[in-house]
């Protein structure tokens, strides 16, 4: 093991694919020279050069239907979009061929695509630069949507998804990409399933389910907790389609009480999504009302006093947990 | 000709143009009989959704696929019939298609604007208008990658050219040098507007800002369609890039089946005109005879081997099975 960044294990986890199979490429708009807007692929260009590390026209629609020509054509492409925000430009590719193809083709092509792009707020970037989209991609049938939050995880999530047969969206943060963490040594094999979230703290009380970004808040959060006597279980869902809701269950089973935490908006998203679910399938072992912790409701406003306080924060995720466990449950 | 060939070789030549000709010719009819069938088992009832026939515009899909190989690739539209058809895929399989039966080419998951072949290099068709375009122009880079001597071609129709990625696709193609004839059959009407009300400036001078050649063809002309699809195609496949080919054409029925009051947008008196002196099985035939390449009896066979293939495909199709109920949860993730 070694301690490397969100960025670094990124670029390992493609070099390392680009290493195993020769089909696998990468393309996008500034990620030669440059090394990527967030310099993910840094170095490739030099190592693999330019016919496997393609810089594009700024054009999102015709870089993904190529992405996904290309992998018709039997290759795997990995394309960067600079953001998710500019993944609407390129929504029908994505929503109207990539997710479709193989269920409207009546199971004959693969789409061995992953789109890597990065959202979320946070950095003053405005309106247009701020959103996490996941969950309107999440909506669509066809489609793998998948949101690391750690260098362990990205680094074997890109894996799997660059293995997988099916059009996978890669969901980065901004904020993420300097983070630190545990990932093995280089030539260390290991892969993270697209399928499966994970128990990142265990806890009694109560379940924090959040994602992206929102997990490192919602571990300080849950230190705070545990200060004041609350021992909660935080559960990293690592992909919002599929949704790992045996897990989430299982763990409701154990605490009885849900708080959902995530960065985007409130209405007709992932956290109502998993609320929805959870009422479904696990209604007789909630004590409380599931809390919901939610980007405010509207557009990101530019400036840091406002920026701030459209986003979900720490104690905003303490505040909903204390809401429904009752003192008398605290350390017990 | 050169000087040493012997008149045997020669003999054979002609005897191999002949049977070229030939076979396009009966692929058009194919195409014809089949989108007539079409046109009445939705009269009648037989047939749901939308069907967008390919009727008049024939001579585009099956001169452009006579100068493919079978592993070159194309991309279709809503209005796909025809390329499905020209590129290899059989009548029967079409028809159980297009009536939603298991035995279609997307086990009836598609439709008539959603097919795809993979065995014949068809990666499917888009009805979405210019959809095909960039994923046509991927399967372009895939070869080029690869190191393969395949070509794409994209078929799109005249309604493409409003949409933004036609020219993001040109510009890519030509800045990479892909393999790939971007097809645009301009049949006059973008759905129910004639394409001059909606598209400013010289359709052919478009792909020249890329510099990617255009070449215009009168698209009732299989003979000039083929010559220049050929051309185009030896050119992408020498490495030589993209092209652009522009085939002036005419759409018989309306934009889909049940588009039949057509008087608002455009004339009868217009629509005979093209039937009756600009059909291209008519010219091609009309050329067949005057080579002296053929005579009445041919014809007849073939029109008789052309409509029992049509009949018994379409009876094919009414009598297969729908798929089983299990198969709507199928193949939504491979």
């Amino acid at each position: 093991m070694r301690t490397i960044t969100y960025r670094d294990a990124l670029r390992e986890a493609i070099r390392e694919e680009m290493l195993r199979d020769e089909r696998v490429f990468i393309l996008g708009e500034d990620i030669a020279g440059y090394g990527g807007t967030y310099a993910v692929s840094k170095g490739l260009f030099e190592e693999f050069g330019e016919k496997r590390v393609r810089d594009t026209p700024l054009a999102e629609e015709v870089i993904t239907g190529a992405a996904i020509g290309a992998a018709l054509g039997g290759l795997r492409p990995i394309l960067e979009l600079m953001t998710v925000n500019f993944s609407l430009l390129a929504s029908d590719q994505i929503i109207n061929s990539a997710a479709k193809f193989h269920y409207m083709f009546g199971g004959q092509p693969q789409i061995p695509l992953v789109i890597r792009m990065p959202g979320g707020g946070g950095a003053q970037r405005g309106a247009q630069h701020s959103q996490m989209l996941e969950t309107m991609y999440a909506h669509v049938p066809g489609l793998k949507v998948v949101t690391p939050a750690t260098p362990y995880d990205v680094k074997g999530m890109l894996k799997s998804a660059v293995r997988d047969p099916n059009p996978v969206l890669f969901i980065e943060h901004e904020l993420l990409y300097n983070i630190k963490g545990d990932v093995p040594d280089e030539g260390v094999e290991y892969t993270v399933p697209l399928d499966r979230g994970e128990v990142k703290r265990a806890g009694q009380h109560i379940t924090i389910i959040t994602f992206s970004r929102m997990l490192h808040v919602t571990m300080q959060a849950a230190e705070d907790l545990a200060k004041e006597g609350i021992d909660a279980e935080v559960i990293d869902l690592r992909c919002i389609r599929p949704i790992d809701i045996d897990l989430l269950v299982d763990s409701v089973k154990k605490t009885n009480r849900v708080v959902i935490a995530e960065e985007g908006w409130k209405y007709y998203g992932t956290g109502q999504g998993l609320a929805a679910l959870i009422y479904e399938f696990a209604f007789d072992y909630l004590d409380a009302p599931i809390q919901h912790v939610h980007g405010a409701d509207v557009p990101m406003p530019y400036s840091k006093s406002l920026e701030r306080l459209a986003m979900p924060n720490k104690d905003a995720i303490v505040k909903a947990a204390k809401a429904i466990v009752p003192a008398v449950l605290a350390h017990t | 000709m050169s000087q040493t060939e012997s008149p045997k070789a020669t003999a054979t030549n002609k005897d191999e143009e002949q049977a070229r000709w030939l076979a396009m010719y009966e692929q058009m009819l194919t195409i014809r009989h089949f989108e007539e069938h079409v046109n009445q088992l939705y009269m009648t009832a037989r047939m749901p959704g939308l069907a967008h026939l390919y009727s008049g515009e024939e001579a585009i899909a099956v001169g452009v696929c006579a100068a493919l190989r079978r592993d070159d690739y194309i991309t279709s539209t809503h209005r796909g019939h025809g390329h499905c058809l020209a590129k290899g895929a059989r009548v029967d399989r079409m028809f159980a298609e297009l009536l939603g039966k298991e035995a279609g080419y997307c086990r009836g998951k598609g439709g008539s604007m959603h097919i795809a072949d993979q065995d014949t290099g068809n990666l499917g068709a888009n009805a979405i208008v210019g959809g095909s375009a960039g994923i046509a122009t991927g399967a372009a880079m895939s070869i080029k990658m690869r190191g393969s001597d395949q070509v794409a071609v994209c078929f799109f129709g005249d309604g493409a050219l409003g949409q933004g990625v036609l020219y993001e696709v040109m510009n890519m193609a030509a800045l990479w040098k892909f393999p790939i004839i971007y097809v645009c059959e301009n049949n006059e009407y973008n759905e129910y507007t004639h394409y001059r009300e909606t598209t400013a400036g010289d359709l052919s001078a478009r792909s020249a800002a890329f510099g990617v050649p255009c070449e215009t063809v009168d698209g009732q002309d299989i003979r000039a369609v083929y010559d220049t699809a050929q051309r185009l195609v030896a050119r992408a496949r020498q490495g030589e890039g993209p092209a652009f080919m522009l085939c002036n054409t005419y759409r018989y029925y309306g934009h889909h089946v049940g588009d039949i009051q057509r008087a608002y947008y455009r004339s009868k008196e217009e629509e005979e005109r093209w039937k009756t002196q600009r059909d291209p099985i008519q010219l091609l035939a009309d050329w067949l005879v005057e080579q002296g390449m053929t005579d009445h009896t041919l014809f007849e066979r073939i029109e008789q081997k052309v409509q029992a293939e049509v009949e018994a495909g379409e009876q094919f199709a009414l009598n297969a099975p729908f798929p089983d109920p299990g198969e709507v949860e199928e193949d939504v993730y491979a």
